[in-house]
């Protein structure tokens, strides 16, 4: 793939917050991929594995400590560090992208219609009726032309999270970040809104990066796959070597990495991850192995 | 270096080193919630050059612009909707000034004064004061608890995303509005609380009401309602200030909403009387 095929090129991401104690965690560690035009990318890893870090890290919402975020979107004629851009520059890329966040971040004082309007009547000069037809199509795209004049507190969970992705479509963007999106929905609405991001990724030709850790979703959605784990890249590969390494049988699994990612793939209690862990001293206590008793 | 095992009482600090390691960890806390109330003085005066930046570029830019709609739904949140609870406490103070006054007054065979008195302390002081202490409960208050549940909510990353500036969005519309009702709201409570003293001074102390509203005429002069108006601006900026920083600044969810609140009527009600004693100072030094 060409350069230019790259629209987002992480560069060795480190990313640490201050502790309690007045010492630092790193949530990132040397994180590196690139994120090619046109394809769906799913970053999965487990609860505090620096998934969501990265994700406000890509959007610009966090700051990194060291490394860079590069960004080639198609009006861009050399890549961007959206970390050492100005506002006016990164504003300009922001206009890019649309996210949908895990509750779908629907702003309570206005109606899903005029949710969906405001990015179109901030950022262009386009007549008020030419706005609402847009805001009809976007709301028709995904099934939710039926709720135009509801307030976000009358939706439900996934119709709140489809109105968030109407609202992350409006600008037409080339890059839609998804935050979980189908953390808290039923396995049915869950598949709704895999299927409603197959969808508008083909119908939009947009690039996809999905944060998660519903493994179903993740393989029904993917073109690649980042696994992350204590906030490094454990792999990235496509979608079909993270299905061999599911469906294959851990004890010929060469590679550590491998029989870990296979035991978080499965959702298995026995493995790499459950075993590095460890006893606690009481817990050793308590089963006999502690001597003095 | 003690060689006594590990917990006896020969390798137990001292009860010295213990008191040191306590005034130790005091003074470190003393020194942090120092250093965080100088970041937050620091970030709020940030968020009031960024406001006065938006209303610049408003001003003189197109693509600026504050909502109309947003600034009007706020000012009727702020500022009409504290009417009823302004005029209420103020004729309670003008009322409970005049009663307060009379005794003394009276052993001087003043009691006419009561009228100036009542009339300088409404419009210089208690009227501005009395008035953004209440605010800083009604609105200062909500607008923090609003823009916390925004930031659990991820409303205002929502608006960063979509490069959207939220002090254009959310802060200035509550910073104009509150500036803009609390002079109003000064206006109200400096003639109910006079009201109030009147309606008293008539009801309890036999004061006829006509002569009371003369003396009230003759002893206000220009500056004393442009002081306290001033002083009320100042105070509108302080409680804005205070309550989007605080929502601003809120993490750890409603836990950290209900938290914000109580510190935004805290740090208004201090910011308001210090800067209210400050002010007072600045108008005796040069005789306003």
């Amino acid at each position: 793939m060409s350069d230019r095929d790259v629209v987002i090129s992480v560069r060795n991401v480190r990313k640490c917050f201050p502790s309690a104690d007045g010492s630092f965690i790193t949530v990132l560690d040397d994180v590196s991929f690139d994120i090619h035009r046109g394809e769906t990318l799913v970053i999965m890893g487990g609860s505090g594995d620096g998934k969501s870090t990265l994700l406000n890290c890509l959007i610009a919402e966090y700051d990194v400590d060291a490394g860079a975020i590069f960004y080639r979107t198609r009006d861009m004629d050399e890549p961007g560090d959206i970390h050492t851009m100005g506002p006016r520059e990164l504003n300009a890329v922001r206009k890019r992208f649309g996210i949908l966040f895990q509750s779908g971040a629907l702003f309570n004082s206005m109606t899903v219609a005029e949710n969906v309007a405001l990015p179109l009547r901030e950022h262009s000069y386009v007549d008020p009726s030419i706005i609402d037809i847009v805001v009809t199509l976007k709301l028709q795209q995904v099934k939710m032309l039926a709720h135009r004049d509801k307030m976000p507190a009358q939706l439900s969970g996934g119709q709140k999270k489809r109105a968030g992705l109407a609202r992350a479509t409006a600008l037409d963007p080339e890059i839609l970040f998804y935050d979980e999106p189908s953390a808290g929905l039923d396995p049915v609405t869950s598949c709704a809104i895999d299927e409603l991001i197959i969808d508008l990724t083909r119908k939009l030709r947009v690039t996809s990066v999905v944060v998660t850790h519903e493994m179903d979703s993740a393989f029904r959605i993917a073109d690649r796959m980042v696994m992350l784990g204590k906030g490094r890249v454990l792999k990235v590969a496509t979608r079909a070597e993270f299905e061999a390494i599911r469906d294959a049988d851990p004890d010929v699994l060469a590679d550590p990495v491998d029989r870990l990612i296979h035991q978080f793939i499965n959702g298995l209690n026995h493995g790499p991850l459950t075993d590095r862990e460890g006893m606690s001293e009481f817990e050793k206590l308590l089963v006999g192995t502690q001597t003095g008793l | 270096m003690s060689t006594a095992p590990a917990g006896s009482p020969s390798s137990r600090p001292g009860v010295v080193v213990r008191a040191v390691e306590a005034v130790g960890a005091a003074a470190a806390t003393g020194l942090r919630a120092a250093a965080s109330s100088v970041a937050a003085v620091g970030g709020m005066a940030y968020l009031f050059y960024d406001c006065l930046g938006v209303c610049a570029r408003t001003l003189l830019g197109r693509k600026s612009r504050v909502s109309g709609e947003s600034l009007a739904a706020q000012m009727v949140r702020v500022g009409v909707r504290s009417i009823g609870i302004v005029c209420l406490v103020q004729i309670f103070i003008g009322a409970i000034l005049a009663l307060q006054l009379a005794p003394t007054l009276e052993s001087y065979g003043q009691l006419q004064q009561i009228a100036t008195v009542v009339a300088i302390a409404v419009v210089r002081e208690l009227g501005p004061l009395i008035t953004a202490i209440v605010l800083s409960g009604f609105a200062g208050a909500s607008i923090a608890a609003e823009i916390g549940a925004m930031v659990e909510a991820e409303e205002i990353k929502a608006l960063r995303a979509h490069a959207l500036d939220p002090v254009r969005f959310l802060i200035v519309p509550r910073f104009l509005a509150t500036v803009m009702m609390i002079v109003g709201l000064a206006v109200i409570a400096d003639i109910v609380g006079v009201t109030g003293g009147l309606l008293t001074s008539w009801a309890a102390l036999g004061i006829d009401p006509q002569s009371y509203l003369d003396m009230t005429q003759t002893a206000l002069v220009t500056k004393d309602f442009v002081t306290g108006l001033v002083k009320a601006g100042v105070f509108g900026v302080l409680i804005s200030m205070i309550a989007c920083y605080e929502g601003l600044n809120v993490s750890g969810g409603a836990e950290g909403v209900g938290s914000a609140t109580t510190a935004t009527v805290v740090k208004c009600i201090v910011a308001i009387i210090g800067t209210d004693a400050v002010f007072t100072a600045i108008f005796y030094v040069f005789e306003l």
